[in-house]
């Protein structure tokens, strides 16, 4: 007897047969290949951190690298408080940030550069026009200024939001203060091109935007303010010197 | 053996298909700006090809025909996320570059076309060297085009600096615009058109 392939019942069946088929064979597949993706980000995530205090490391020796120049990882609290009993390299960011300020628990790390000083490095989270964006700040011994900054992003416009993942956008920030005084201000983002920030008279604070990148550049400033590094004021409010 | 080596050599010039059956074309602008990129996109959407077609193929006579289009997209779907999965298990620095794209392969025109104009009708094994003969064809288009971007537009190829520093300090510097893909679009036009003018079967009257 043939088979009848387009009775209602044999479409049916066909296609969900199908589909667990598939199903079985991409569960597999993922929790196979897991463990080796998870070293991939975890790797990638201490490249990040070294390219803060410009050390450009490479999958073979991010891992020993991160150890000699990463001294200490912590974790605090809004208030500024050291957190105890915190495995703070592997705080996912992505549900602390959608936490109330004051319930977040907030990495920090300390490095030694490769002069022997001593730097803070800051993890930050955001959002961007299509997705989440991310980086680090390393900030010097002072909890005040700027030593070196990385930013990335998992889905922004090539050529434009993602222009914050290149050299020249994360150049600007270097020597830039977050404290105005006693006020914490962080970093201004300005719009109009290149030497926009310089036209608003605010060298200390301010950087130029990314011309057809707004609402990355929107997202990037609400990262270093109100939706993230606020957070942190009073931490680093405490140590600055 | 004659058939089956046509099946292989055909796509690769007089059957192309980005230069002559113009499918696949979005993919070809997108990741052709390094080499890299090009070659294990290339590679990807070869392996996807290859085994969607035997896939399509052996199950070619029970596939109810009022859902076949969904059956194929379900094949390739699966298939891409199984290479993307190993993408980001093995080479995850590509894996990043190529982001959005080899998710995009499951779109890639050439895929649902060969597996609706061959492996719909053909034996496995007809089906999967048609699948390695058009994903290299679209291979050779890919490497050629990102070779040439590469080296105008950033002076080096697959990552290594070919232009020595020398000719810089005298002034050359890298063509910026080969990199925004309406060059690519542009060379790929002057490589249909160099192809056309070459291959007596191609021209049309």
């Amino acid at each position: 007897m043939k088979l009848n392939t387009n009775s209602n019942l044999y479409t049916f069946i066909y296609a969900s047969v199908l589909v667990i088929v598939v199903a079985a064979a991409l569960a597999f597949t993922a929790v196979k290949l897991k463990p080796m993706q998870d070293k991939n980000i975890r790797v990638e995530k201490m490249q990040n951190i070294l390219k803060s205090i410009n050390v450009h490391a490479n999958f073979d020796n991010a891992e020993d690298l991160y150890k000699s120049h990463i001294t200490n990882v912590f974790a605090v609290n809004s208030k500024g408080e050291k957190l105890t009993d915190v495995k703070a390299f592997d705080i996912n960011l992505r549900f602390q940030i959608q936490k109330k300020i004051d319930k977040r628990i907030l990495p920090v790390y300390e490095a030694l550069a490769d002069d022997g000083s001593k730097k803070i490095i800051i993890p930050l989270r955001g959002k961007g026009l299509w997705g989440p964006i991310w980086g680090y700040f390393a900030l010097n011994d002072d909890y005040n200024t700027i030593y070196g900054a990385v930013f990335d992003d998992k889905g922004e416009t090539p050529g434009l939001g993602a222009e914050i993942a290149t050299t020249w956008f994360q150049k600007q920030f270097v020597g830039k203060t977050l404290f105005d005084g006693k006020k914490f201000v962080s970093i201004t983002l300005y719009k109009g091109g290149k030497g926009s920030a310089e036209k608003a008279g605010d060298t200390e604070h301010g950087v130029d935007a990314i011309s057809g990148g707004t609402i990355t550049s929107k997202g990037l400033e609400k990262m270093v303010k109100a939706d993230w590094l606020f957070a942190y004021k009073n931490f680093l409010a405490k140590n600055k010197k | 053996m004659g058939k089956n080596l046509k099946l292989v050599t055909d796509p690769l010039n007089l059957n192309n298909p980005i230069t002559v059956q113009i499918l696949g074309i979005c993919s070809a602008l997108a990741v052709t700006v390094k080499l890299m990129p090009a070659v294990v996109m290339a590679m990807s959407v070869t392996v996807v090809l290859a085994f969607s077609n035997v896939i399509i193929s052996l199950l070619r006579n029970t596939i109810p025909s009022r859902i076949r289009i969904i059956v194929q997209l379900v094949v390739i779907a699966a298939l891409v996320i199984i290479v993307d999965q190993i993408l980001k298990a093995y080479v995850f620095d590509i894996s990043k570059q190529l982001s959005v794209f080899v998710g995009l392969i499951i779109t890639n025109c050439i895929l649902m076309g060969r597996l609706e104009a061959f492996a719909l009708g053909n034996k496995p094994f007809p089906s999967f060297l048609d699948g390695i003969g058009n994903g290299a064809g679209y291979a050779i288009i890919l490497i050629l085009v990102s070779a040439i971007r590469e080296f105008f537009g950033s002076g080096s190829l697959a990552g290594f600096k070919i232009i020595p520093q020398s000719f810089y300090d005298f002034g050359y510097s890298d063509n910026g615009l080969i990199i925004l893909p309406p060059m690519a679009l542009i060379i790929v036009g002057v490589i249909i058109w160099i192809q056309r003018s070459r291959t007596r079967e191609l021209i049309e009257d």
